[in-house]
């Protein structure tokens, strides 16, 4: 039987169908403001007195802000596979939100080929396996339309 | 308000010393009040950077800087605010002295750091946003670095020669330092050759940890003229430790997501712009006033953003203006003479205050082989993790 696969943290992101979510965020009713992670119940909004954020999915397509290749195991608390694989991440842009979230590019990708502004879509992957389950993290892949 | 002046600079050479950073913070102390001609019991209050790598009296730094130089029951204060810690302190002890209730006041601030990579506190805090940057994501502090220097390149056609030519200059400018850690030139192919550790940016790109401490001895302008020659004397004439501005739609450290510009104008400048804005603001000087700068060159392609953020040049222009010669020993406006974290490598909570120990030496003309000929005006500029900005300008 496969291990069952669970966020690497609670309240950040859903996997729906395998490989596909969404990330979970806040969102400010007052304002309009939206919030990633939800830190806090009230909205951050210096001109705004919000005191409840909504329960809001964010967008899973935005546009590339920047990108790097980490070429060295980071330290813990990553939990860095043995033998240490390099990773991307990307900073993308999401357009109805207006802000920028971190992720890591999805494996496989020729990061050689990554421009600012490429379309990005959301996906989920495994970050590590426990015995028993298969920790999964969202990342950031290029679309294909 | 009357002027606060800096009457002593001391330091403790930069490097990985392997002892506790109250030994490095006490000689760096030592250092500034025999600079000041000053004696430990002539001050009046103590106020430190924190570190938060070395337990307890880390946390409390001026109590133990006070303990380590003997209780005498001033008062105190600690601060932190990550790599602006030593701008906070500067602040605390200037306030003091600006609102009449000391005279004469210490800073000080010194690190042991660890070797490699910064990372989080130990345990499991998956509502730190500093844990889970690196929990989730692996999100170094030089993914960072990388994220802007890559940003550079794609926006502005930067090139890794570009950011080679940084660390060049920077390595030249910090040979005759002898409180830099490396004090070694490099050549564009030796950086050619260090491993990728953040595409696009190289080890050499990117600072190292140090052990070190720095130290001013500051008091108002009547106690100066009292106790030192006023030809030495150096002038704060501001100290800005601003926060962002909602909504900050550029990624900071060490955060996963930026704030939402939905709902909400931007602000007339980004963080970072309105870091040295501030400054300017309250020495009442812009720009083309500075004889030269420190900044904060966690990266080589850092240093070039902060051309721009303190408005040496127009976004775009930094690689021209390095190019030009006009921010190495000798041009218009040298940056980093210091030799910048480049030489150093930052010992977190000592480093804002070095920025301004190396403007304080320039000012007063003690620079040696490294001096910026007739320098009469300075700034800082640096920015700390959680959003603490910190700017210090320094006049003669
Ligand atoms: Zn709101």
């Amino acid at each position: 039987m496969s291990k069952p696969r669970v966020p690497v943290v609670e309240g950040m992101f859903r996997e729906d169908a395998e490989g596909t979510g969404r990330l979970l965020g806040g969102k400010c009713p007052a304002c309009g403001g939206f919030f990633f992670p939800k830190q806090w119940s009230f909205c951050a909004n210096s001109a705004c007195d919000g005191t409840e954020l909504e329960d809001v999915e964010l967008s899973d397509r935005g546009t590339l802000w920047s990108f790097t290749d980490n070429r060295y195991a980071p330290p813990a608390p990553y939990p860095a596979r043995e033998p240490f694989e390099p990773y991307a991440v990307a900073a993308v842009e999401l357009a109805d939100e207006k802000m920028v979230v971190l992720g890591q590019v999805a494996r496989g990708t020729d990061i050689g080929a990554l421009a600012l502004g490429a379309e990005m879509q959301l996906v989920v992957e495994p970050l590590y396996e426990t015995d028993d389950e298969v920790r999964t993290v969202w990342k950031w892949s290029v679309s294909n339309g | 308000m009357g002027d606060v002046v800096v009457l002593g600079a001391g330091m403790h050479p930069w490097g990985k010393w392997g002892r506790s950073f109250v030994e490095y913070g006490a000689v760096a102390a030592r250092a500034a009040l025999a600079d000041a001609g000053l004696e430990w019991g002539d001050v009046q209050y103590l106020a430190a950077g924190n570190t938060m790598r070395n337990g307890y009296p880390g946390y409390v730094s001026g109590a133990t800087f006070a303990q380590a130089l003997g209780w005498r029951g001033i008062p105190v204060s600690s601060s932190y605010a990550a790599c602006a810690s030593g701008a906070v302190a500067i602040d605390a002890a200037r306030a003091r002295i600006q609102s009449g209730q000391a005279d004469v006041a210490i800073v000080v601030g010194a690190d042991t750091a660890p070797q490699g990579f910064f990372g989080p506190l130990p345990g499991d805090r998956p509502q730190d946003p500093d844990w889970l940057r690196f929990h989730v994501l692996g999100a170094t502090n030089p993914t960072y670095f990388g994220l802007y220097a890559r940003r550079r390149m794609e926006l502005y056609g930067a090139t890794a020669k570009d950011f080679a030519a940084v660390k060049v200059k920077n390595s030249r400018h910090g040979l005759h330092n002898a409180n830099a850690r490396y004090r070694k030139e490099f050549t564009e192919d030796e950086i050619a050759e260090s491993p990728v550790v953040a595409d696009p940016l190289r080890l050499v790109d990117i600072c190292a940890t140090s052990d070190g401490a720095a130290a001013l001895v500051i008091a108002s302008a009547e106690f100066a003229a009292r106790h030192q020659d006023t030809a030495r004397h150096v002038r704060i004439a501001a100290v800005s430790t601003v926060t962002p501005t909602y909504p900050n739609t550029y990624l900071d450290m060490p955060d996963i997501a930026t704030d939402s510009a939905v709902g909400a104008a931007l602000p007339e400048r980004s963080f970072r712009d309105s870091i040295a804005h501030a400054a300017y603001e309250e020495a009442g000087i812009g720009p083309d006033d500075l004889s030269c700068a420190e900044v904060y060159d966690l990266s080589t392609a850092l240093e070039l953003d902060w051309y721009e953020n303190i408005g040496l040049c127009a976004p775009g222009e930094a690689e021209s203006l390095l190019h030009s010669g006009a921010t190495t020993l000798g041009g218009r406006i040298p940056v980093n003479p210091s030799g910048g974290l480049a030489c150093f490598g930052e010992a977190i909570p000592a480093q804002a205050i070095a920025q301004v120990c190396e403007l304080v030496t320039q000012l007063r003309g003690e620079a040696g082989e490294r001096q910026v000929e007739g320098a009469t005006t300075g700034l800082t500029i640096n920015q700390g993790l959680f959003g603490h900005g910190s700017s210090v300008i320094v006049t003669r």
